[in-house]
């Protein structure tokens, strides 16, 4: 059975049809690349796994989605339960103007925990898995918004880790963060791996390359191609992938 | 005279406009806060805040005005605060985005420019009789608090808008429900925007005197109020009566009492100021 999976999805926004009859299947313990133009649709898709399109107004959506076998557009589902377990980092790194430690227990407290240790356990762990613990660990009462660009887009995937979710969906997630971060925000993805369903939304094609296990790629609102990376990257079925990924448009 | 030169008159010409229009409105003021201040400062001592209103202009204070515009403050912050902040979430968070949301934004704008005396009407008629509250401190409150709640609303939700989608997501995206978004997150972040908008809302209520005088504030109130269903006066009515008495003494006295309800006005605005500039440098993005 698939981690993830989509049947059939379509989108529009109002009259726009931005995702068009798209079906995929995510295995558990990947990580899974979406490329494509800008406009074609890959966040959007993403968004489709969290229901965070529901947040805006004039979307229409079809087709299932399922997570472990759940149908998550079922009305019965509770939205914000169903949120807890999927983890989402945003392209730009949005801590809340709290502390670092409010910002990471923040899943928690709003699932009522108050115990003071397992919020501290919590705290760490998170931190230690999102490689940040050493550089803040003394100063966790500090303003997140303190923090550089790198270490707050890192605070951001701690604070998704910490609720436990079992999948982390990231848009963009190293696009407006210098090329040293950015190697960090990698290393930690493939770290992740073993513990996490990560899927990535990525307009950097070598980045793409080098941390997913399949790519999937994109085009005004249709799923053109997905495939292990390696085969994409080498041996693409399609023309458009292979004119895509060798810059020959996009 | 070449093409350039003609522009470069131009432009000075409309420099000096505008500085002109500029000095006309604080020429005006300049001249008015002069007029007040050497007519009514040296009247300003401990007796005029403490001595209640007399016959002899000497004797008269502003006590029972200075404490029934207290009141009338706190309870009209107590009334509208709440249901204006909560207005404006609903109306920002939860109402849909569609036609009849178009109409109430722009009826509440609407609301914002009718004419005070308006509202002592409806003040009037709902809150001292229909309600029988009668002349009291409650009446007041109550409608000075239907006339700012427009501004209140109007600030909560731009403060509201202000706050980055980007934060609303991080919370949904952990799982939170609407509430706990607004109450953990959009609210915090907007709370310098509101709290500018309601302190400014309430300078603009304890200026108001038609409303008060329609609802039947009394002119003459020799006793100091000790709960909201009592009778009352404030500074505004209080510059008011005086104002029309022929004796000199009482005119000096309207100027004193401008002077202080001059003060409050600017130490309101001024916390207001200090607010916004706390609360922005906490959370910017």
């Amino acid at each position: 059975m698939y981690k993830l999976e989509a049947r059939n999805v379509n989108l529009n926004y109002g009259e726009k049809h931005a995702l068009k009859n798209i079906s995929i299947g995510i295995e558990s313990n990947t990580v899974t690349a979406f490329i494509g133009p800008s406009g074609c649709g890959k966040s959007t898709f993403l968004r489709c796994f969290n229901r965070m399109n529901d947040l805006i107004d004039n979307v229409k959506i079809s087709g299932d989605i399922l997570i472990d076998g759940r149908n998550v557009y079922k009305s019965k589902i509770d939205v914000d339960e169903h949120r807890k377990k999927i983890g989402m980092v945003f392209q730009k790194p949005n801590p809340f103007p709290k502390s670092i430690y409010e910002n990471v227990i923040y899943g928690l407290r709003i699932n009522g925990v108050r115990d003071k240790a397992l919020l501290d356990e919590s705290v760490e762990r998170s931190l230690k898995q999102a490689a940040l613990w050493e550089e803040v660990k003394d100063d966790l009462k500090k303003s997140a918004l303190s923090l550089s660009g790198g270490q707050q887009q890192r605070l951001c995937i701690a604070r998704a880790m910490a609720v436990e979710p079992s999948v982390i969906l990231m848009d963009e997630p190293a696009s407006a963060l210098d090329p040293i971060s950015t190697s960090k925000i990698e290393d930690l993805i493939y770290e992740l791996k073993s513990k996490y369903t990560i899927v990535i939304v990525t307009h950097n094609m070598q980045q793409a390359a080098r941390i997913s296990d399949k790519t999937a790629f994109f085009y005004l609102g249709e799923l053109i191609e997905y495939n292990q990376t390696v085969t994409m990257f080498t041996n693409p079925d399609k023309e458009q992938t292979q004119n895509y990924i060798t810059g020959r448009f996009g | 005279m070449s093409r350039s030169q003609i522009n470069k008159i131009k432009n000075l010409a409309f420099k000096f406009f505008a500085i002109g229009c500029t000095s006309v409105g604080l020429i005006v003021l300049l001249v008015l806060l002069y007029v007040v201040i050497s007519q009514g400062f040296s009247r300003i001592d401990s007796d005029f805040i403490t001595n209640l209103p007399s016959r002899m202009a000497s004797k008269s204070g502003i006590y029972t005005a200075l404490l029934g515009m207290v009141w009338i403050l706190i309870l009209t912050v107590c009334i509208s605060f709440p249901v204006g902040v909560g207005a404006g979430i609903y109306l920002e968070e939860y109402g849909k985005k569609n036609r009849f949301a178009n109409f109430i934004e722009v009826n509440i704008s609407n609301l914002a420019g009718v004419p005070s005396i308006i509202y002592g009407i409806l003040g009037l008629e709902l809150f001292g009789r229909f309600l029988g509250f009668g002349n009291s401190i409650l009446t007041g409150s109550l409608t000075l608090s239907l006339l700012i709640l427009p501004l209140i609303i109007v600030s909560t939700r731009e403060a509201i808008k202000a706050v980055p989608k980007s934060l609303r997501e991080a919370s949904y995206g952990l799982g939170a429900t609407k509430w706990q978004t607004v109450w953990n997150v959009v609210l915090p972040s907007a709370f310098g925007g509101i709290m500018t908008g309601l302190i400014l809302a309430v300078s603009r209520a304890i200026g108001e005197t038609a409303p008060l005088i329609v609802i039947g504030a009394l002119v003459y109130v020799p006793f100091a109020p000790t709960s909201p269903l009592d009778e009352f006066t404030v500074l505004p009515i209080q510059i008011f009566n005086w104002v029309t008495r022929p004796q000199a003494g009482f005119v000096t006295n309207a100027a004193a009492a401008i002077i202080i309800l001059l003060t409050f006005t600017f130490m309101m605005n001024g916390i207001a100021v200090i607010i916004r500039n706390r609360f922005n440098k906490k959370t910017k993005f």
